[in-house]
């Protein structure tokens, strides 16, 4: 008897453990990240960390601007090309297509989300890469680096957040209450105009939530994008241009970055710009949805 | 009148559309790559090491580094994740701050970049002044895989029914009796299907290991080594002017893609085989 108590009581404090370290895990990663890269503030002052665009590490140089904006204009590119599509698709599954359908498409677009970040790089670099150099920049009279841009990191981008916005907005919608629906429904509206005006009205937070977190998926992944994107560290001005995103940053300068004095500091403060920013974003949609599973939305 | 049938109309069409357009891009991506790659698999690709260079030589090297991690990643993040997803019941938690706070923590880690798990894995080696190897990279991976883990678990053990426990309970079962006897039986395809998920974000994931494991030609005979790894192979193997070194990057993205299609028919295949010894 005491044996089984004993046994109880110990497997449950290791259980405690493991929360508590979870718990803890991203303020150490928060804290470990940022002693690493504070050398750098007494140096370099903030704003012209975030707002130059002059890059010469061995110069002493450490102007954020270019990657900042490379970042934005990849992530925004993907989110205009993800949204619209995810949201249609989304709400088709939840308010049109029969349970034939909709047990179909799940496990699909469970495998688009399962799909490793580097197989989609490849498949930019095998098809979209070509596509945009051989076919629609000569059409449209522009000039890239062999295809290598923006565009091309924004479409493979906007494939990846595909899951992610599907399947929160889909819970989103399905949280709904089905009597509004048929308020709706019994007065006489379509089924389209019901979706409209009570179903997507009804959801609005939490379409907002679902595509913040494929906004901050899009902001911090690395490999795809690297890939694709050019990486020249310039600000662009158009989505023909090549970019280097942060996460390209930290990925492609890892190797080199301990020779050069503050280096390491300024990839590690790349890493806390994209800590601190998808952290914000989170909590912020995390909020939402949590407040909407309470039904307090 | 008919306006708002025409408007639902083109709506329902451009619906179409976009699904059509999401499940053409995942056909199209699997398509390309086992287009480009499945010709480059042969024998000698898969059984030698060493393809960095030139002709010859093969992935073994990084299959078999890509095994070691992930299978070492997710052993160490099971128990982590299962003490975690157990302790989340009330039975434990209470339902009180800790378990709400424990789910936002891990839903922030999920939502954190791979490539801030391989930072802060660099920093922690920095600080011990450790050079990039297995174990390293097998802990981040764990780290890494630690949230999808837990919160796949713990919707599972979420819908185990109150009632099975209370019987348990009521014939004195300590709640650790409970937990491995009634709930873990009851949610074990679940279970699984985390485990396996899970497995394959590891096995896919490329940034995190960068920088802490390494990359190197041969197959790592020690957890201190460098060990080579698919996704790596993949990105360095792309960047050589030579067709045949690439050649190797689509085979080993064939690799890849093909453990993620198994681990997703085996999560179908789980769940329907399994259900049946589930008190519904």
């Amino acid at each position: 008897m005491n044996i089984r108590k004993l046994k109880d009581n110990i497997s449950s404090r290791l259980m405690l453990a493991a929360t508590v370290f979870a718990c803890l895990l991203f303020f150490f990663m928060l804290i470990s990240i940022y002693s690493r890269a504070s050398p750098i503030f007494s140096v370099v002052s903030i704003t012209d960390l975030l707002f130059t665009s002059e890059w010469g590490p061995t110069e002493g140089k450490f102007g954020f601007l270019p990657f900042i904006m490379g970042t934005l204009w990849v992530t925004g590119l993907a989110t205009i090309i993800a949204v619209p599509i995810s949201l249609l698709s989304s709400i088709y599954l939840s308010e049109y297509a029969g349970n034939h359908l909709r047990n179909a498409v799940k496990p699909l677009i469970d495998l688009l989300a399962g799909i490793p970040s580097v197989v989609y790089g490849l498949w930019g670099v095998l098809a979209v890469v070509p596509f945009i150099n051989n076919t629609l920049a000569p059409a449209l009279g522009v000039e890239t680096i062999g295809g290598y841009s923006i565009l091309a990191g924004g479409i493979v981008l906007s494939i990846m957040v595909f899951p992610i916005i599907i399947s929160v907005t889909g819970e989103v919608l399905r949280s709904v209450s089905q009597e509004l629906r048929e308020v709706s429904l019994s007065l006489g509206a379509t089924k389209w105009q019901t979706i409209k005006h009570v179903v997507l009205r009804k959801a609005r937070p939490g379409i907002l939530a679902a595509i913040v977190l494929g906004f901050s998926r899009a902001f911090g992944e690395t490999m795809a994008v690297l890939m694709v994107v050019g990486n020249v560290a310039k600000v662009p001005s158009s989505v023909f241009d090549p970019a280097y995103p942060l996460p390209a940053l930290i990925a492609n300068t890892f190797g080199e970055m301990m020779s050069t004095p503050l280096y390491d500091s300024a990839i590690l403060l790349a890493a806390l710009i994209l800590l601190i920013v998808v952290l914000i974003f989170n909590i912020l949609a995390r909020m939402v949805l949590i407040k909407i599973e309470r039904g307090v939305i | 009148m008919e306006l708002r049938r025409v408007e639902e109309s083109i709506f329902k069409a451009l619906m179409i559309l976009s699904l059509m357009i999401v499940v053409g891009s995942l056909l199209g991506v699997i398509g390309i790559i086992l287009w480009n790659g499945l010709p480059a698999l042969n024998i000698d690709i898969l059984t030698q090491t060493g393809g960095l260079y030139g002709k010859g030589g093969g992935i073994l090297n990084a299959i078999m580094g890509s095994v070691y991690l992930a299978v070492g990643g997710t052993v160490l993040a099971f128990f982590l994740s299962i003490g975690i997803a157990f302790y989340l019941q009330k039975e434990y938690s209470g339902g009180t701050r800790l378990s709400s706070m424990t789910r936002l923590c891990l839903d922030i880690l999920w939502g954190t970049p791979s490539i801030v798990y391989g930072a802060f894995g660099f920093t922690i080696l920095i600080y011990f002044q450790m050079r990039a190897s297995l174990l390293a990279g097998i802990i981040i991976l764990a780290l890494l895989e630690l949230p999808i883990m837990t919160r796949a678990m713990e919707e599972v053990i979420k819908t185990v029914p109150q009632e099975l426990k209370e019987v348990s309970y009521s014939l004195g079962a300590t709640r650790l009796e409970t937990t491995l006897n009634v709930v873990s039986k009851q949610a074990l395809p679940g279970l699984m299907t985390g485990v396996l998920i899970a497995f394959g974000r590891g096995i896919g994931d490329a940034a995190s290991i960068m920088f802490t494991t390494g990359y190197t030609e041969r197959i790592p005979t020690s957890v201190f080594d460098a060990a080579a790894s698919l996704p790596l192979a993949i990105f360095f193997l792309l960047n050589s002017p030579q067709e045949e070194v690439r050649q190797k990057a689509y085979a080993s993205a064939v690799i890849l893609l093909l453990i993620i299609l198994a681990i997703s028919i085996t999560t179908r295949l789980l769940s329907r085989k399994y259900t049946k010894y589930i008190i519904k």
